[in-house]
């Protein structure tokens, strides 16, 4: 069947904020959608609150709305641009709910705007766990025995029926938010109010647990036709009982025979067959293996975090295809991407082992529990590819861009008894330790073979310590054995080790990854290294640089970066330069197999690197977009004769440099809070006495604030000191004033070395003191004097030129009494660049290639932005995913992701960014005040708003004393008993908490249970005195006003 | 520790690689292919069809699930010699009972191991398929180049009577359904008597060079042409018995394909480097829906000169070559991949079904 001739405009729905759960491959999946609906000559509107994504770029999409993901926008929307179809299947749980919502509102039928790909009824069979749970037992194909529960009394008519532990899920929630598993009737009772709480259908769905079996994906193909295949399937190391996004995953399995593999995808086909899905589906199954029984556990309608994996691994693009699809091509009528000759109705035959391994959060946030399970608690993943499983696992790991933890005998036990993220290094530790695979296997249910593997590792490691020869060292890289690993065993520096390969001309190749096994010729340039004997990289002899990527999505290194890495790749491109990217995250647009000239999907450190290099012989490597990780690359690089493009070693050096940087800044009369810093806690507690507490108090060389505290005394700094960091002659702890009650602001520009073109001054709404990648901001400014925002913009032009930036560059500030102190001056591709190439219309990452390349500021002839309008970003964060962790935003980034709100006014801007960072702002009801001392006094005018809008005002009893003049309903502290406002957000009465902690970073336990309270009940939880005022009268104005969408090129003028 | 074997992989063109050996120490040569199937390495080693040939698999990792009897397609090793990247020794699936370093052994066939497969590959697909010799030997042991250039350069596998080692030797019979099926075996895979079975069908399997006279006595129900070796080229004489028995319903897979073409007065010739894995798309032109198929063979009937009475009812998509054809009015058809499976997708055994419903129809196909 062709392209259905109808279709001339469609609205594709992204998945908004980065989340834990929904990540960058729906960023990545929507993109690969846009372009193939573009190449068709379609019309392209996008949906999406998430600046920070390549989507709402105009080269993907040609109307595009940065706006909230809520009905009455996609309906505005739909009204307004008369789509003629809809395409729900990209943009994750978020996307595909949001379309079921207005479906059963009937706005779908009435606006004439149909589902494309798969059907509504398919997708509502799919995700009703009882309507699946039915369709299952009429094909004949074995479920878990399960109760889609609408009520206590059913889940615990189930629960007596089985043993625990059982499993509960909250019907349609993203990343199994909200479920997990009930060892008891306790627990039971807890996960199955919560996820009556958290999902949208009040429905849980329970079911038996198959705890130690295998799990198996299968990723899938069907088009209208009824032709389907398998692209992929995947076999999770981890067996059932942890989240798939949660596990160690390898692809194609490793331990089905061929009788198992074509049982699973038969059955896999009968699903999707009797689903009708039309485009891409995942299916999952657990099996026992030591008997060959299987059961169906989960069906995703819709691209997934494993359909952008299964993409990356095989060359397949499935989004697309599965957008072909949905627009009514049968698979045999898509050409097959990665060849260009062979039809896409294949199944790609892999002759490499990729491994992925989840990045999780818990470096940043120690509280958290580090237990795995049903529920996804990880940021991001890396990808790996190798001959075997040894090098594609070891590659991974590398990729990781974490150290290795240390465990104790204790340590040892807990991780291997329970899934958790150091599992894997548990495992290999104990080998070490002289356990038996036997006791393993055991005490983890993992599948022997794994272990086996894992122990060949280990006996190569005892190998390499005794001895080091060429043979060995051959061998060791053959397994993938890194050459740091290598030395560390061995006892040389890397150095030695990388020049004794090279001796031995140990070298690596590069193959090809084809889908098809070396079967056909295939066009498309993406490699990964090997110890093998053919090299199938060919280098011409061009023009060419390489772009350092920023490896997995984790709290402070999101998706800005990899969207800064593409518009590097997009400009060189434009420029006739070959374009060489290197990077090693599957989800994202970076590793898409058509972003850049050439894709290495390999390890982001300096060995894989510097061969690439080596190989590649460019004119120079571009570090400045990936974030801290390239950035740290930087020296070492140069070093090696490497030609760092842009800002040089040297002047990154002079920004990172405490002391070098204070000089300058002194040099050039510019203020900076007091700072100084320690190498030990005598020096730091003398260093504060003269700063005078509060102080910053961080380690050197981080990424986002890692480690970050502000600290009010003595005792504080002392147990920072003795527990949260390393300290030494080379790593010393910086020390900066604090500076209280004061506006922070950031700008990001471009120097060519002469002048710097500023994109923006962003103010920050929270007051100084919050990380600036948590805080939200906004661009124009709201509140700095004319003649302070002057002196940001002169200061940053001085300082840019004196330091030596050329390319990008951001500088912070914080302002007090209109005084202006420099916080720091980041060398490199910020956070905030993507969210300011949207606020303005202007490609401000190419334009700081074009920089890098040598072009100058003055030939370009684009002058700095004068916004009529106001574009507001606002954050979100994990902490419903992560118990444990308190709601406290501090000067450590906690955040995940960001939207942005774009509007005429102030107020409009940020409330409608706050829906976008899906804030669920109430308009009536009754809104708690529980305030830190210095903030209840100033509390009265806000109660007074909301009680004009029509709200009604709680209060805890400290708060309560200074709310005079207003009805205030009296909350008992938590320790004299209820109604208080952890009982009363239970019972559901409270819409909207106002909470500001005192002395952040402590959690006090009043505070930490409300706030915990209020994320449990989904209801907004303010901390930030300051955010609560512009929230305040964001909704006053909203009230007044109709939010009405429109779209980018509107605001733009274009 | 054991001192490892060595083993050395001679192609026509003279290159030579040397690495690690398993299996039976022992020199063969046979054509060099490769298959991209990224399961089912027992079945493919068991296969008949691989008769005079070594084997190349494109999955590094082999032996991962162990071996097993039910996992045999005949019984014994027909390739002549095995290369992988990376041998599993120690599998652990539950019904495994052996490795792949045993099983070679056990079936005095030996592997190279360690070598970058996936180059030969890409020569091979460059190259087209080529004559190769494979020695593995002890590890103090010298490999004797002379004879392994000798046999890499004069082995001819257009030359070699496969089929003959491949086949059954006199008549065997299977189950005892009402509906009796001559199978006429080529070097037949056990899963398509298998197939037939589990449809209660009696099977009567058939050598090679039984006479049409000898079957129709049986007075079959139908005739299945068996898959098997070698070129088809050689086999006229087989060709001249499916002449006689065209009144008959007849399904013919792989090489039975090729010679119930050649019996309806089509020819054959030779691909590059053949068809060999689990993943091929072929459409089925009179419902255009496309199959994911299981294939494994070297030659392809030419589409021009498939003749008046007979239909190409199936193409492969990626190069366009027959997969299937069909008498436009007898119940006769034939497809050049496998419905039985074994390894591979089990998305077309429905043909069996097929030519029942044909037998009991007595239409055309």
């Amino acid at each position: 069947m062709p392209k259905l001739q109808k279709i001339k405009k469609v609205l594709v729905i992204g998945s908004g904020p980065i989340v834990i759960g929904q990540s960058a491959e729906f960023d990545y999946s929507g993109s690969q959608a846009c372009k193939a609906l573009k190449e068709e000559g379609i019309h392209v509107v996008l949906l999406n609150s998430n600046p920070a994504t390549i989507q709402t770029d105009t080269s993907m999409a040609d109307t595009i709305y940065i706006e909230p993901l809520l009905e009455d926008v996609l309906e505005k929307i739909i009204i307004k641009e008369k789509p003629d179809g809809i395409i729900a299947t990209m943009g994750g749980q978020t996307a595909l709910n949001l379309a079921m919502q207005l479906h059963r509102k009937g706005a779908l039928k009435k606006h004439n705007a149909a589902l494309l790909g798969t059907e509504v009824n398919s997708i509502k069979l799919a995700e009703d766990r009882g309507d699946f749970a039915n369709l299952l037992k009429k094909i004949g194909e074995p479920l878990l025995d399960s109760v889609a529960a609408n009520t206590k009394e059913e889940a615990f008519e189930f629960a007596k029926k089985h043993k625990f532990p059982l499993i509960l899920r909250p019907a349609f929630t993203l990343g199994g938010t909200g479920g997990g598993m009930a060892y008891d009737e306790k627990e039971f009772e807890k996960l199955l109010k919560l996820g009556f709480t958290l999902s949208p259908t009040h429905q849980v769905l329970i079911e038996e647990s198959v705890l130690g079996w295998g799990e198996f994906e299968y990723e899938m193909m069907r088009d209208a036709h009824d032709n389907c295949i398998t692209i992929c399937n995947m076999e999770n190391i981890d067996p059932m009982g942890v989240h798939t996004g949660e596990s160690v995953v390898v692809a194609p399995s490793q331990t089905l025979s061929d009788g198992e593999h074509q049982m699973l995808r038969s059955a896999a086909i009968k699903i999707i067959r009797a689903l009708d899905i039309i485009g891409g589906c995942n299916i999952q199954f657990a099996l026992n293996q030591k008997t060959g029984k299987y059961v169906v556990v989960e069906v995703n309608p819709r691209l997934s975090r494993s359909s952008a994996l299964a993409s990356k691994a095989t060359g397949y693009p499935i989004a697309r295809v599965a957008a072909k699809l949905a627009i009514g091509y049968s698979l045999n009528e898509v050409k097959n991407a990665v060849t260009k000759t062979t039809p896409a109705s294949f199944e790609p035959a892999l002759d490499y082992v990729v491994t992925k391994i989840p990045r999780w959060p818990f470096d940043k946030m120690p509280q958290s529990e580090r237990r795995l399970g049903t529920q996804m608690k990880s940021t991001g993943e890396v990808m790996a590819i190798g001959r075997t499983f040894e090098q594609s696992f070891q590659k991974a790991l590398s990729s990781l861009d974490q150290k290795l933890p240390d465990m104790s005998k204790a340590d040892l036990k807990f991780h291997l008894s329970k899934p958790t993220d150091w599992r894997v290094f548990a495992i290999l530790q104990s080998l070490k330790n002289g356990a038996t695979a036997g006791e393993i296997v055991e005490q983890t249910s993992i599948h022997p073979w794994f272990i086996h593997r894992l122990e060949a590792i280990v006996k190569m490691e005892e190998i390499l310590r005794a001895s080091l020869d060429e043979r060995i060292l051959r061998e060791a890289k053959r397994m993938g054995f890194s050459d740091s690993q290598i030395g560390k065993l061995a006892k040389k520096s890397e150095d030695e080790v990388r020049k004794m390969r090279k001796t031995h001309n140990i070298l690596p190749v590069f193959k090809m990854v084809d889908t098809c096994a070396g079967e056909f010729e295939a066009k498309t340039p993406y490699y990964y290294s090997t110890y093998e004997d053919e090299n199938e990289s060919i280098c011409k002899d061009e023009k060419k640089v390489i772009v350092l990527g920023s490896g997995p999505i984790r709290i402070g290194q999101g998706i800005e970066f990899d969207y800064c890495c593409c518009h590097a790749s997009f400009a060189l491109k434009k420029k006739g330069i070959q374009s060489i990217l290197i990077n090693n995250n599957p989800e994202t647009i970076s590793t898409d197999f058509d972003t850049s000239d050439k894709l290495y999907f390999e390890p982001l450190d300096f060995e894989n690197v510097m061969n690439i290099v080596e190989h590649e012989k460019p004119m120079g490597v571009i570090v400045q977009f990936g974030g801290q990780t390239s950035i740290n690359l930087a020296s070492r690089l140069a070093e090696n004769g490497v030609n760092i493009l842009g800002t040089s070693v040297d002047a990154i050096d002079l920004s990172e440099d405490r002391e070098r940087f204070r000089q300058i800044l002194k040099k050039m009369n510019l203020r900076q809070p007091e700072n100084a810093t320690a190498t030990n806690l005598q020096q730091a507690l003398a260093a504060a006495k003269k700063i005078t507490y509060p102080v910053v108090v961080r380690p050197s060389y981080v990424i986002a604030g890692r480690g970050m505290q502000i600290v009010y005394d003595d005792e504080g700094l002392t147990s920072y000191m003795d527990e949260a960091v390393e300290v030494s002659n080379k790593k010393p702890v910086l020390i900066d004033k604090y500076i209280d009650k004061a506006i922070e602001c950031e700008i990001d520009g471009i120097c060519d070395g002469e002048d710097t073109w500023i994109a923006g001054i962003m103010e920050h709404i929270e007051r100084a003191g919050v990380h600036s990648g948590d805080a939200s901001c906004t661009v124009p400014p709201y509140r700095l004097k004319a003649e302070v925002q002057e002196k940001i913009l002169s200061s940053s032009r001085e300082m840019a030129k004196e330091i030596g930036i050329v390319g990008a560059v951001n500088i912070q500030y914080v302002v007090k009494n209109d005084e202006l102190y420099v916080l720091e001056l980041n060398p490199r591709g910020s956070r905030t660049m993507p969210y300011l190439s949207k606020a303005t219309g202007i490609p401000i990452v190419q334009m700081a290639t074009n920089v890098l390349l040598g072009d100058k500021l003055s030939q370009m002839k684009i002058s700095e932005p004068q916004l009529s309008y106001y574009a507001v970003k606002s954050v979100v964060f994990p902490f419903l995913k992560l118990p444990g962790v308190d709601f406290i935003l501090g000067p450590e980034m906690k955040s995940t992701g960001e939207s942005m709100g774009i509007d005429s006014s102030f107020p409009l801007a940020y409330y409608k960014s706050l829906l976008g960072a899906n804030l669920n702002i109430p308009t009536s009801g009754i809104i708690a005040f529980s305030l830190k001392k210095g903030d209840q006094e100033r509390a009265l005018p806000l109660a007074q708003k909301l009680e004009k809008m029509g709200f009604e005002i709680a209060a805890t009893p400290g708060t309560a004393s200074f709310l005079d003049g207003s009805k205030i309903i009296h909350l008992n502290k938590i320790s004299s008993g209820e109604p208080n406002l952890e009982s009363e957000l239970k019972n559901g009465k409270i819409k909207m908490v106002i909470n500001t902690p005192s002395k952040g970073g402590r959690s006090h336990t009043d505070g930490f249970a409300i706030r915990r309270a209020a994320l449990e009940a989904n209801v907004p939880c303010i901390t930030n005195f300051e955010a609560a005022e512009a929230l305040i009268d964001a909704m006053e104005v909203a009230k007044e006003n109709n939010l009405e969408p429109k779209s980018l090129q509107e605001y733009w003028g274009k | 520790m054991l001192k490892k074997k060595k083993a050395i992989l001679v192609l026509q063109d003279g290159t030579a690689y040397s690495a690690e050996g398993i299996g039976a120490c022992c020199t063969k040569a046979g054509e060099l292919v490769f298959n991209t199937s990224m399961t089912g390495y027992q079945e493919a080693l068991s296969d008949p069809s691989y008769a005079g040939q070594i084997l190349i698999m494109t999955y590094p990792l082999i032996g991962n699930y162990g071996f097993s009897k039910e996992w045999q397609e005949s019984d014994k090793v027909y390739v002549r010699g095995f290369c992988v990247r990376m041998a599993e020794n120690a599998p652990t699936h539950f019904k495994s009972g052996s490795n792949l370093d045993k099983f070679l052994q056990d079936n005095e066939v030996g592997a190279i191991v360690g070598l970058d497969t996936r180059s030969i590959v890409r020569k091979i697909r460059n190259k087209g398929v080529m004559p190769a010799a494979l020695q593995i030997h002890e590890a103090g042991e010298e490999p004797d180049m002379k004879t392994l250039l000798k046999l890499a350069k004069e082995t001819d596998y257009s030359k070699i009577d496969c089929v003959t080692g491949a086949s059954c030797k006199k008549i065997i019979t299977h189950g005892e359904g009402k509906i009796k099926i001559a199978l006429i075996d080529y070097g037949a895979k056990g899963n398509i008597i298998n197939e037939l079975l589990e449809r209660k069908m009696q099977v009567m399997q058939f050598p090679h060079n039984a006479s049409a006279e000898e079957i129709k006595k049986c007075s079959p129900h139908g005739i299945i042409l068996s898959n098997g070796p070698g070129d088809p080229a050689r086999l006229g004489a087989e060709v001249n018995e499916i002449k006689k028995l065209l009144d008959f319903p007849i399904m013919g897979i792989c090489l039975g394909h090729q010679l119930l073409g050649c019996a309806a007065g089509a020819k054959t010739y030779k691909l590059k480097f053949g068809h060999r894995g689990s993943n091929h798309p072929v459409m089925d032109l009179r419902t255009k829906k496309v199959a994911i198929t299981t294939q494994n063979h070297g030659y392809a009937l030419d589409e021009k000169t498939i003749s008046n009475g007979w239909e190409i009812t199936h193409l492969n998509l990626n190069d366009n070559t027959v997969e299937g054809i069909a008498h436009k009015t007898l119940p006769i058809f034939s497809v050049q991949f496998h419905p039985e499976a074994h390894p591979g997708p089990r998305d077309s055994e429905y043909l069996f079904d097929k030519f029942l419903k044909l037998i009991k129809d007595g239409k055309n196909a």
